[in-house]
């Protein structure tokens, strides 16, 4: 294996609660942290470890937004990709849109594998993975939870509905991580240091030939319902007699 | 005229009752002509039981050795050969269909519509983002192919009583032989499938190791329910992976849900948003999950859950 391609996403930091705009446009995001969606930061942890295992391979971390998604792929440099690419543009990048243009930087680039994470915490698509393998014509391993590369083949254990299961496929493929696949690291001043050294390139939509249209139209956005205020009840007693008289036990 | 093509899940033996629940969200597209379409290597029993949905009007049947397992790369593109006699293709948001959708759309060229809580039109739904924390309204192009997941936590399930015709479809499609499946592992047991359960009882990590989610296991047992955990508990190895309720687990809708040690981090309660009541169990009276249940108690849940477990046996 020569060459993994791990595709991150510049999302809303975890930790924040978003909120709906009064005007029900969308949500506020001004001002708002932002970061590595925190499973394409597995997905990249995963591909680190491929490397430190001893695999002569180079890292690639792509990703598809505005400008200052340059801040996030610093942050992959960092934790020990080799290089960079940014796709800029500023419009709103639908995982169809995003799909197509990891094909396109793929084509470029032909990694064996590509890693991401399985959704985005953002618009929670659970999509592109799947949508690339099908355009690029590869085999598939979504929700990894393990995975062995060997011969020309990785072994992917999935986290399923009903526990996990392997299934064996073919590089090149395209995998997405799950949340236990590892525990990513944490970045240390010197690499942060060193990252700024390592190659960022930044090209365009339109020089890799894809275009963004509004696929879906967002046509309003709203909280949730909110659930009624519920009773405290004080002991265990209490508890059952409410109950019974819902009719739940 | 609406054409929707469900994407129905199965093991051989049992309809997965996701099926009958994206039943009930075609039939939200006024006049909608609904068809299940079943892969697998034998799915006599299941088209049957997906024939007996109320408002189904046709089923589909394509076997073939090679359908045996749910692979996406090997389904998806039989599907999307399917496809041309339809408007409309919806999956259910289980790992099956979540795995498969969109390597659909993506063959047919389209966007897909992730997890429809809501339908407002053909073309028009509703969906969650932010981990529930919006609910947006989208809009689609009718000119094209409206390829969907639904949220099945938002439905209810079709019922019984339909009688549609069942065909079995040969489908000229090469399949690709770069995937192949190996095995399953899953920590089966007697207690209802958490995803269908009518009552969950669910841990945190305040229950502190794997042994004491037995104090859950006790509980459910009495009141016949499934167990569930947040991802604190998964993560720390207290609870299988597949028990895990929340944003990137399962988003569940029982009669009932026992948040037992949970204090409610928004990834988890958007996992159980639908649960018809919450009851909490905390010890902590500021947790968050406090804000969203229906019944709360504070206290201490090695005292709580085992004198619960007596009482409700009785």
């Amino acid at each position: 294996m020569k060459k993994i391609m791990v595709c991150i996403k510049r999302v809303v930091d975890y930790n924040v609660r978003v909120r709906v705009k009064p005007d029900n446009s969308g949500v506020m995001l001004d001002g708002v942290k932002m970061s590595v969606n925190p499973f394409d930061e597995i997905a990249l942890e995963e591909a680190l470890r491929i490397k430190e295992r001893g695999a002569n391979v180079e890292i690639v971390a792509v990703s598809i937004g505005v400008a200052d998604t340059q801040q996030q792929l610093r942050t992959a440099l960092a934790m020990g990709a080799d290089r960079a690419i940014l796709v800029q543009t500023d419009a709103a990048v639908e995982p169809l849109t995003a799909a197509q243009t990891f094909l396109a930087l793929a084509q470029k680039e032909n990694p064996d594998l590509i890693l991401l994470g399985k959704q985005a915490i953002d618009d929670d698509a659970n999509q592109t993975g799947q949508m690339l393998a099908a355009l690029w014509d590869r085999p598939q391993a979504t929700y990894a939870s393990k995975l062995a590369i060997a011969d020309g083949k990785a072994t992917v254990t999935r986290e399923v509905d009903a526990g996990l299961e392997t299934i064996e496929v073919d590089l090149p493929a395209v995998v997405t991580v799950d949340l236990r696949l590892n525990e990513p690291r944490y970045v240390k001043l010197p690499d942060i240091m060193k990252a700024k050294k390592k190659p960022l390139d930044v090209t365009s939509l339109e020089s890799l030939g894809v275009s963004a249209p509004v696929w879906l139209k967002a046509v309003r956005t709203e909280p949730p319902a909110q659930r009624q205020k519920g009773i405290m009840v004080k002991d265990v007693e209490e508890l059952v007699d409410v109950l019974k008289k819902k009719g739940l036990i | 005229m609406s054409k929707v093509l469900i994407l129905g899940e199965h093991d051989g033996k049992t309809l997965n009752p996701a099926t009958h629940k994206c039943v009930t969200c075609a039939k939200g597209i006024a006049g909608a002509e609904i068809t299940v379409v079943l892969l697998g290597a034998d799915t006599a029993m299941v088209a049957a039981q997906a024939a007996a949905i109320q408002g189904v009007n046709k089923v589909l049947r394509v076997d073939r050795p090679e359908n045996a397992h749910a692979l996406a790369a090997t389904f998806a593109p039989q599907i999307a050969a399917l496809a041309a006699d339809f408007t409309h293709v919806f999956g259910p948001s289980t790992s099956y269909g979540k795995d498969l959708t969109p390597r659909v759309a993506a063959l047919l060229g389209v966007p897909q519509v992730s997890d429809l809580m809501a339908v407002e039109g053909a073309y028009r739904f509703r969906r969650p983002i932010y981990a529930g924390n919006a609910i947006v309204t989208v809009e689609a192009d009718p000119a094209r192919k409206l390829v969907a997941t639904v949220r099945v936590a938002s439905f209810e399930a079709a019922a019984a009583g339909g009688a549609a015709a069942i065909e079995s479809k040969t489908l000229g499609v090469a399949l690709p032989a770069h995937t192949r499946y190996i095995e399953s592992r899953s920590g089966s047991t007697d207690r209802p499938d958490l995803q269908t359960a009518a009552r969950v009882v669910s841990g945190g990590r305040a229950l502190g190791s794997a042994e004491n989610f037995k104090l859950l296991f006790d509980l459910a047992d009495k009141i016949g329910a499934a167990v569930g955990a947040s991802r604190a508990a998964v993560d720390a190895g207290y609870a299988r992976n597949e028990m895990q309720v929340g944003q990137t687990g399962k988003i569940i809708s029982p009669e009932m849900y026992i948040a037992i040690g949970i204090s409610g981090a928004i990834q988890h309660l958007t996992g159980i948003k639908d649960a018809r009541t919450i009851v909490a169990i905390n010890k902590d009276g500021e947790a968050p999950i406090f804000e969203v249940a229906d019944v709360g108690l504070i206290g201490d849940l090695f005292q709580i859950v085992p004198e619960l477990s007596r009482l409700v046996g009785t």
